[in-house]
Order: C-alpha cells, then sequence, then structure tokens
C-alpha cells in the first residue's frame, strides 16, 4: 500500500467472527480510504440499532465529498427492511464512502443469510476471517504473525508458543510480535522458553487422557496446571467421568468393528477406537473400581468435600492406583 | 366424634383425633364462647413418611378450620374450596422446583399478617416445607412464632429431623406425626374411592410401601407397573458387563422420558401465554423495548421450568431408586428368615432366588450402594454417572 490508490473499493465483505482478523479488515479498509482521503473518518454502527433513514443519512453524499468509512456490525442480525435500504445503496453507491460489512456468516431471518451472497454478486471485497478452531490453522497463524513482525520462526518454535500462551488470537499476535523484536528475527523453541514458561492450555480431557493411561505424574501435572489456570474442578471431574465411562462401556461391549459398534453404543467411532486402545490396561474390577472414584468425585466438587481441588487430586490418584492394583 | 372430611386422610386415626381436637377448639375460639385456645395452636408441623398424607393432612386441617356449619363437614364451600385449594384464605406453597426462595417466603409472611377475609382463620400451607432454602426458612421464623392472632401455619416435611426443618422452625411448632398407613386401610380406599377392582387394589397396596398415591398410580396406570417391573428385574438381570450400562440407560431414559413428557406441553403452553401477556405480536412504536422485556421474562419462565423438569427427573428416578432399595431389604429379610412382611410379596421369588446366591455381606454392599446413588443425585451429581456406580456396583456385589 505504497502507491496512493484513487479510489479505494467502495464495498468491503468482512465474513466470519474472529475478532482480531475483523478489527484487521476494518483496519486496512480504514487505511486504504486514508490514502485516497487523508481527512476520512470512520463510523461504527450496529446493525440492530440502524433504521432505514438513518442508514440513508449515513451514506448520503457530502457536500464537500469528505471521505467517509461506515462499518456495520453483527449484519447477520439485520431486518429485511435494513437488507434493502443496503442493497438499494451498493446498486449506486456514493462517491468518497467506503461501506465496510461485517457479518458472521449465519443469521436468523432468510435476508440476514442471503445479504453475503448478494453483496458478493455486486462485486464487494471479501476478506473471511472464519474462527480458527484446528490447531494447524492455529500453528499457520502464528507463523503468518511472526512473517509479518519481520522473523521467521521453526516447527518447534510455534509449538512450544502455542502450549505456554493458548488458543487467543490476540495474545499470539502480540507475543508473536514481541518475541520478534526480543530476539532479533530468528525464533526457536529456546528463544520461546526464555520469555514463556507454564503451560496455558490444559483442559479437563487432557488430566483424564493421562490419568487412565495410568500415567500418576503427568496426571498430577496437568491436574496442577489446570488448577493453576483456574479450570473449575467440575469440568475436570466431569471429564474424569467421561472417560473412565467410555472405557468401561467399550470394553463391556467386547471387541469389535468400532464403525459398526458406534450405532449401539452411540459414541463416534473414533471414540471407540480410542477407548479400545485404552482399555487395554484395564480389568472388569479395576473399571468398576475407577466407576465409583468418578461418581465421588462428582459429588465431591459439588459441594461435599471441604476441598475441590484435593479432591480432584485424589480422585486421579485412585483411578491410576485401581488401574494397577487389577 | 370427627367430621366426615376426615375420611381423606388414610388410616391417620390418632393424628385425626389431634387435629379434630384442634378444630373444634378453633371454632369456640371463633364463636368467642371461650378465650381459651385450648386444642388449638398457631403453628403445626406435619411429618411422615413419603405418602402418607401430610399435605392432605395439611388441606384437610385447613378445610375443617374453615369449614362454615361446623369442624369439617365436608359439603360447605369452605371444605371444598380448602381441599381444592382455591379458599380465599387459604395460602398454598406448593413448590415445583427444587428449593423454596427467601424473595419467596417474604411475600408469604406480608400475606399472612392479614385478617381473614371470607372465612374464620388465615391459613398458610407449606407443602414441602424441606425445600426451604436456610435463608427462606429463617425469613419465616418470626411470623411463624407470633403470627396474628387467626393466622396459623401448617408445615409438612418428611420428619422433624434438623436436616428436613430446622430448628428453630422445628421448635415454634406442634408436631404431628402420620404414620405409614397399614396395607388394608390403603386397598379399601383404593376400592372405595377410586373404584379398583379387589384384587388389583390389594396388589398395589402391598407393594407401595405405604406410598397412598403410589399405590393409586400403580393400580391405575399400566406404565407406572411396568416401569416398577422393569426396576425390580435389574437385580437379577446384571449377568453381562454390558447389561450394566443397558440398565443404567433404561434407569435414565426412563426418568428422563417422564419429565419430558410431562412438561414439554405445559412448558409450551406457558411460553405462550407469557408471550400474549406481554403482547407479543403487536405492531407500531415501542414494540421492540417491549419485546426486550418479554424475552427477559420468558428466559425467567424458562430458568424456572428447567428446575421443575430437573426436579421431576429426580422424583422419578428416586422412585425407581427407592423400589431397588426395597427389593435388597427383602432379600435380607428372606436370608436371615425373618416373616418380616416383604416391600415386594410379588418378588418374593426373586429375593429368595437372591438370597441363596449372594451372601448377606454382598447384599449389603448392594443396598448402601442404591442408597449412597440416591445421596449422590441430592448432591447434583450428574444422575448418569452416578446411576452407573451403582449398577456396576449391583453387579460385583
Amino acid at each position: 500500500m505504497t502507491a496512493p490508490a484513487t479510489t479505494p473499493p467502495p464495498l468491503h465483505l468482512v465474513l466470519g467472527e474472529e475478532e482480531l482478523l475483523v478489527e484487521r479488515a476494518v483496519r486496512g479498509a480504514l487505511d486504504a480510504a486514508r490514502l485516497a482521503d487523508p481527512t476520512a473518518d470512520l463510523t461504527r454502527t450496529r446493525v440492530s440499532e440502524l433504521t432505514p433513514p438513518v442508514f440513508a443519512e449515513l451514506v448520503s453524499p457530502s457536500l464537500f465529498s469528505e471521505g467517509r468509512v461506515i462499518v456495520l456490525e453483527a449484519a447477520q442480525e439485520c431486518s429485511a427492511e435494513i437488507a434493502d435500504a443496503v442493497l438499494g445503496y451498493v446498486a449506486q453507491p456514493a462517491d468518497g464512502i467506503v461501506l465496510v460489512v461485517l457479518h458472521s456468516g449465519g443469521g436468523r431471518s432468510k435476508a440476514a443469510k442471503s445479504l453475503p451472497t448478494a453483496l458478493k454478486k455486486v462485486g464487494a471485497v471479501v476478506t473471511e476471517c472464519a474462527k480458527i478452531t484446528k490447531p494447524a490453522e492455529r500453528e499457520a497463524f502464528v507463523r503468518n504473525e511472526v512473517r509479518r513482525a519481520g522473523g521467521r520462526i521453526d516447527a518447534a518454535g510455534v509449538l512450544a508458543l502455542i502450549d505456554a500462551v493458548g488458543s487467543d488470537l490476540r495474545e499470539l499476535a502480540a507475543a508473536a510480535a514481541q518475541l520478534v523484536a526480543d530476539s532479533g528475527g530468528s525464533i526457536d523453541e529456546q528463544a520461546v522458553r526464555r520469555y514463556h514458561r507454564g503451560r496455558a492450555d490444559v483442559n479437563g480431557f487432557m488430566v483424564a487422557e493421562k490419568a487412565v493411561a495410568g500415567d500418576r505424574a503427568a496426571a498430577l501435572e496437568s491436574v496442577r496446571w489446570a488448577q493453576q489456570i483456574g479450570v473449575p474442578q467440575v469440568l475436570v471431574a466431569d471429564a474424569l467421568a467421561d472417560a473412565v465411562r467410555t472405557i468401561a462401556r467399550v470394553s463391556a461391549a467386547g471387541r469389535g468393528n468400532p464403525n459398526q459398534m458406534a450405532g449401539e453404543l452411540g459414541m463416534p467411532p473414533w471414540k471407540i477406537r480410542k477407548a479400545q486402545g485404552q482399555s487395554r490396561g484395564w480389568s472388569a474390577g479395576a473399571l468398576a473400581e475407577a466407576m465409583r472414584v468418578v461418581a465421588r468425585v462428582n459429588a465431591e466438587v459439588k459441594g461435599a468435600a471441604a476441598d475441590p481441588d484435593y479432591a480432584v487430586e485424589r480422585a486421579v490418584l485412585d483411578i491410576v492406583a485401581a488401574r494397577e492394583r487389577r | 366424634m370427627t367430621g366426615p372430611v376426615w375420611s381423606q386422610l388414610v388410616g391417620q386415626e390418632p393424628a385425626v383425633e389431634v387435629l379434630s381436637a384442634a378444630a373444634r377448639s378453633a371454632a369456640a375460639l371463633v364463636a368467642g364462647e371461650t378465650a381459651d385456645s385450648g386444642a388449638m395452636t398457631h403453628a403445626w408441623l406435619f411429618t411422615g413418611p413419603p405418602g402418607s398424607g401430610r399435605s392432605v393432612a395439611a388441606r384437610t386441617f385447613a378445610a375443617a378450620l374453615e369449614c362454615s356449619t361446623g369442624t369439617g363437614c365436608g359439603e360447605c364451600t369452605g371444605c371444598r374450596t380448602s381441599l381444592a385449594g382455591t379458599h380465599a384464605d387459604v395460602r398454598l406453597v406448593v413448590p415445583e422446583g427444587l428449593s423454596i426462595s427467601v424473595a419467596e417466603m417474604r411475600a408469604l409472611v406480608q400475606t399472612a399478617a392479614r385478617k381473614p377475609t371470607t372465612g374464620h382463620w388465615q391459613v398458610v400451607i407449606i407443602e414441602d416445607a424441606d425445600r426451604l432454602t436456610e435463608g427462606a426458612a429463617n425469613a419465616l421464623l418470626k411470623a411463624v412464632e407470633e403470627p396474628p392472632e387467626r393466622t396459623v401455619f401448617l408445615l409438612c416435611a418428611p420428619s422433624d429431623h434438623p436436616d428436613d426443618v430446622t430448628v428453630t422452625i422445628r421448635s415454634r411448632c406442634r408436631l404431628v406425626t402420620l404414620r405409614t398407613p397399614p396395607p388394608d386401610a390403603i386397598a379399601r380406599v383404593l376400592m372405595e374411592r377410586d373404584g379398583v377392582a379387589e384384587e388389583m387394589a390389594r396388589w398395589a397396596a402391598s407393594v407401595c410401601g405405604g406410598h397412598v398415591g403410589r399405590a393409586r398410580r400403580l393400580a391405575t396406570d399400566e406404565d407406572a407397573r411396568k416401569r416398577r417391573d422393569a426396576v425390580l428385574r435389574i437385580p437379577l438381570g446384571l449377568r453381562r458387563a454390558s447389561d450394566v450400562f443397558a440398565c443404567a440407560d433404561d434407569l435414565i431414559s426412563t426418568a428422563e422420558a417422564d419429565a419430558g413428557e410431562e412438561s414439554k406441553a405445559r412448558d409450551e403452553a406457558e411460553q405462550d401465554a407469557l408471550r400474549t401477556a406481554m403482547g407479543s405480536g403487536g405492531t407500531g412504536k415501542g414494540v421492540a423495548a417491549a419485546k426486550r422485556a418479554a424475552d427477559a421474562a420468558v428466559r425467567q419462565l424458562e430458568k424456572r421450568q428447567k428446575s421443575r423438569a430437573t426436579r421431576t427427573q429426580r422424583d422419578t428416578l428416586d422412585l425407581a431408586l427407592v423400589d431397588l432399595a426395597g427389593f435388597y431389604r427383602d432379600v435380607l429379610v428372606t436370608g436371615s428368615g425373618a416373616q418380616a412382611t416383604l416391600n415386594h410379596p410379588d418378588r418374593a421369588e426373586d429375593s429368595a432366588v437372591a438370597a441363596r446366591q449372594w451372601t448377606p455381606a454382598s447384599t449389603l454392599r448392594r443396598l448402601e450402594a442404591v442408597l449412597a446413588c440416591r445421596e449422590a443425585i441430592e448432591w447434583n451429581v450428574k444422575p448418569r454417572i452416578a446411576v452407573e456406580a451403582m449398577v456396576t456396583t449391583l453387579r460385583e456385589g
């Protein structure tokens, strides 16, 4: 964006809910508009608070045609009349006005749902900002961030950073930029470890997985991390119960093809396959014991025990002990 | 001499005597014949096992107090409206959710302070006083201790144990203990009032564990009988490891279905009524603001409905667990050779088989597991987790 564009694209469509990316798209549109007209100002309104006349006022050309960037937030909530007003305007856009429509991609009413397609048809600049959920996407995001900040990062460094910072994109972006500045461009695992320690994302399922695998040390470590970052004990207890029950159910059903058992057990095949692997170290007696332990801890974290943290820890130890006793 | 209205109370002769004496004193008091309150007092606590008729006792007593022709004729407007819960001076608190809140009780104290309008007494009945939260019980204390001249509090609870009723409330009430009604009395009531055939009535009375309402349900509802059969098949039906989960699933899904069925139709009707009351479907200025308020009210209603559904589910599950516990008790009784009456006489063969197979110690462990499961559900443990742990123990012994 070095050469000043004479006319910025008059219509942007930002699809998705990833807040950081949406913000960036808005900022990008504003920057582009300011290249053309440095005095361009930004107006943000929620679509649900908008009426057609107010919208018409927002986008009507002004006397001196100052640059304006109008951001319509949460367009998935728009009513049919607003959608009509927007589509009516974009057919004949006014000079110097940039309209940015933020849309989650969903929407309840028909008008709200079909708005993105209609905007794409009239040539909106589309920016996709879908929520990042897959680990691979998150890793790609971190790599991208580092590159944006002008550095490089290796694969181990990416994993270490996500482990330590968590999955919040804003924090990841900030941490990546900071690391590039601190380490002089090239980031590896050691560099990450120098500035970040600990684990940001521990959930009940990680604890449960380690406990039913009989890995006492790792299970206790993750329990402590979970306590540290404030994972509610009830969630940990539920995850423990779910893991033990799943193994018990699957091993009670006997050996078989996971795909065929899925319907009968009411679980997805991958879960059955995993539980079949986990059930190898468990005897029937041990599972019965573990079932009682998880039922107990479920009551304890809901007020039956004086100290729920201790109750969870004890349950993890008891599960591992039950598995070893067989 | 007791009024005909007392026939509602099945097999509770001692309690009826106390209550009708109180009603006579109350009538004398109202008529101004005496200033001595005699057998009447301002706060009563009815306790007794489930199904013994605590709330019936309270309503009947209210009817006797409000009776316009004597002390419980069962015919006059006062009697009939009190029994139906529509009398203007009889305030009924019937919790549908999991607990009774402080706010509810504060409002109640206000109304309790009023004079009776059409009847002789301002009667406040709190069914399930064991569901009072601690704060709610405290809000009630002052009013229960010293109500206005013509106000009387009737509280119902399973027992006067501090777990059920706080000691402070307990000490301000006169206690009326109801007993488990004898099977003969239950059978008679089923035949006379509900027109059940004698054989069925006798069977229902023998297996209901002294719970009149349950006996009626079993005698008249085919589904209830089926459900009971399914529950009682569990103890001897746990052969393979996978049976555990099948049985647990059964127990949970029946409870869920029960709650779902009962509440769904009701929930929707209530929500529609509320939306209409809040002016849904309107057009014009100010509709948006009104809609927001309506949505908030509906959300609140949904919360209450959810609490009600949870309670129905728990109650159904609890019923099944009580039946199960009764079976294991029968096994213990049979094994010891005692001649005590069985909880499930129609399952005597099963319990005899079980008594031969299991040692008393393992039967006791199973019984403990059932009771522990009831307790766990009380603690808000997810029913599925608690029930599966229980059934696992039932299989193992």
